[in-house]
């Protein structure tokens, strides 16, 4: 009987394109929403990624790797001084001015990476020499600050050329591949020294400190050693991340405005699917009566509507998430909009369609469970 | 859970013993049946008649399984509905009893070897075998050659030949037929009626037509007339021609 239930869906084709039309306009909006939103939030955590470390210690204040306190120069050594560290060194990390030949000035994320171990350093290099980064006044600039500092060039920035940071000279000695962040401004790396240089003078300068576990501990063990024998706060990357990204959740309206336009695609693909099925279902109660006179059983048209609506999800499904994936490649080379699409997006929009599809069929098995089959004996 | 068997043996297919049955709330009710006494033999095509709002329908729902009686008996092919559950019940009507109906209520988009084998498939006979029973059967109503069609491509003669081969492919005792005729014309009622006739008589089955089509009195063997929820009379051998010739 299953053949005759699907080719009952399918053969009413307007129906059909509408049904499944419906659930995959939801998945589409589902997931593409949740992949923007996803690719935004990995953006707010891109320091994670592009300055690699598996402990950062920060001002005990300090609840987002966007904004952080500066640190006095003496707690690097008690923080070395602590059990289960293995090495940790400075960073400098700060949004700064620099000013390229066209005199227009453009904020870039200048990191400050510890000279002699060069710890922090940038993920991917695809010019120049990571080494020539300790020769005076030396930086090495993302593909994104090629292109930002390169505007007043009439061409990308390339290595050998200059700009100013702060009235002084930064020479490019290489280029590099980084994540994009969520302010949109390139990365500078140089060496501490020189980022101090390079940055107004302040009393305090260091602004995070990059650790990693001697072999043997775990980073959450030491960072929480840390944490109690410094007063510092002390995360592992991924606790960073998570509390940037909590952070953006409880400081921003970001997740709201996503989060309304996920909920109005539930909400459409439940009333567009929904409604459309049990149309398609009153349309049809004549001949479902005529099965059950003949002696179909409640519980076989049950397990025939739903298999109807599970098809109908199935295939919605494959389609938006299809079509989300084919987005994502779209926009991917171009990081506008930032695009993230992981397996708990998946999940999530694949439960929200089978919610879909249960509403619609539970509405169908709650009419058809008291269908009287004499219908078909009234005209 | 098994099907209940008929047992062919035990008497007429068909007996009904002072069945009554009323719809609406209790302080405005309507009564379609009073004490009913009805009997269908095997072999043989009999026919309720009756004006509008008489009870025939409800008559034919109550020997369907698909309304229960308030009060009374009914033995269908040997089996008393009344002591079976609904489960019971849906699973007796969907082996035991073929339908035709006023509608024809075929599904529009299937074709009519898939219309045609839904019984079978309801008894969990594999598609294939299904499928082959029914294309037979097509061919025995002269649609052989039109078995994947859609039934909306045919005309209502030629729809309700595709409901009797729905009615008769899983090899029932009892038939039961609403009204078959009333949507055609003569010359094809006649011929629908020709063959469930002779549906009924070659195959020992017993088919109970309800109708208020008098074209279709002549065919039966017997004819019980109903009013008021009520039968008046049933008539048998020479007064079921004479009741054909009169004028309605």
């Amino acid at each position: 009987m299953y053949h005759i239930a699907l080719k009952m869906l399918m053969a009413d084709r307007g129906k059909y394109i509408m049904l499944v039309g419906g659930v995959a306009f939801a998945s589409l909006l589902m997931t593409q929403q949740n992949g923007v939103f996803r690719g935004l939030l990995s953006w707010t955590t891109s320091h994670m990624r592009n300055v690699r470390a598996s402990i950062w210690v920060v001002e005990a204040r300090v609840v987002t790797a966007n904004e952080t306190k500066p640190l006095k120069d003496t707690d690097l050594n008690r923080v070395r001084s602590v059990p289960g560290v293995d090495f940790a060194e400075p960073l400098f990390l700060a949004v700064t001015k620099a000013r390229a030949d066209s005199g227009g000035e453009k904020p870039v994320q200048l990191v400050g990476l510890d000279a002699s171990t060069l710890f922090g350093r940038p993920p991917v290099m695809l010019e120049g020499d990571l080494e020539r980064l300790r020769l005076p006044n030396a930086v090495i600039i993302d593909t994104l600050a090629t292109v930002r500092l390169g505007e007043g060039l009439g061409r990308p920035m390339r290595v050998g050329d200059t700009f100013e940071i702060h009235d002084r000279e930064a020479r490019v000695v290489g280029i590099c591949k980084t994540e994009k962040h969520f302010f949109g401004y390139p990365y500078v790396f140089t060496t501490y020294d020189k980022a101090i240089n390079f940055s107004p003078r302040q009393r305090k300068m260091l602004s995070i400190i990059l650790a990693e576990p001697s072999p043997g501990q775990t980073p959450e063990e030491v960072a929480a050693r840390i944490g109690r024998e410094t007063g510092l706060h002390a995360y592992t990357s991924a606790g960073f991340s998570q509390a940037t990204t909590d952070f953006v959740w409880a400081n921003t309206g970001i997740p709201a405005s996503f989060l309304t336009t996920i909920t109005l695609g539930f909400i459409v693909g439940i009333v567009i699917s929904a409604q459309t099925f049990f149309s398609w279902f009153l349309e049809n109660i004549r001949h479902l009566g005529a099965l059950k006179a003949m002696g179909a059983s409640n519980g076989l048209l049950a397990r025939l509507l739903l298999l109807q609506a599970f098809t109908v999800g199935l295939i919605g499904y494959g389609l938006g998430v299809g079509l989300t994936a084919i987005f994502g490649l779209i926009v991917l080379p171009f990081e506008k909009p930032p695009f993230l699409l992981d397996y708990r997006s998946l999940v999530l929009t694949g439960l929200a369609v089978l919610l879909i599809c249960l509403v619609a069929a539970l509405l169908g098995i709650r009419k058809v469970s008291r269908l009287d089959p004499a219908i078909v004996f009234r005209g | 859970m098994t099907v209940p068997s008929p047992n062919v043996a035990a008497g007429p297919a068909v007996q009904v013993d002072g069945v009554s049955k009323s719809f609406g709330p209790k302080d405005n009710q309507t009564q379609a049946l009073s004490g009913v006494r009805f009997g269908a033999d095997h072999g043989e095509l009999h026919l309720v008649v009756g004006p509008s709002g008489c009870g025939k329908t409800t008559l034919l729902s109550i020997i369907a399984g698909t309304l229960r009686s308030d009060a009374g008996d009914i033995r269908v092919l040997g089996q008393s509905l009344s002591a079976f559950s609904d489960r019971q019940l849906t699973e007796f009507r969907g082996a035991h009893i073929g339908f035709i109906f006023q509608q024809f209520n075929l599904i529009p988009t299937l074709s009519l070897v898939e219309n045609v084998s839904i019984p079978l498939l309801l008894q969990g006979v594999r598609r294939r075998e299904a499928e082959d029973r029914a294309g037979a059967l097509l061919a025995r109503v002269g649609l052989g050659d039109r078995r994947h069609r859609n039934p909306l491509e045919l005309s209502g003669g030629q729809q309700q030949r595709v409901a009797i081969a729905r009615a008769l492919v899983h090899e029932p005792q009892l038939i039961l037929c609403d009204e078959p005729t009333s949507a055609l014309d003569s010359r094809t009622g006649h011929d629908i009626m020709d063959l469930l006739a002779g549906g009924a008589r070659a195959g020992g089955r017993c088919v109970i037509l309800v109708t208020h089509d008098p074209r279709t009195y002549g065919f039966a063997d017997r004819i019980t007339r109903m009013e008021d929820g009520r039968v008046e009379e049933v008539l048998s051998g020479a007064a079921v021609q004479q009741f054909a010739a009169q004028p309605h």
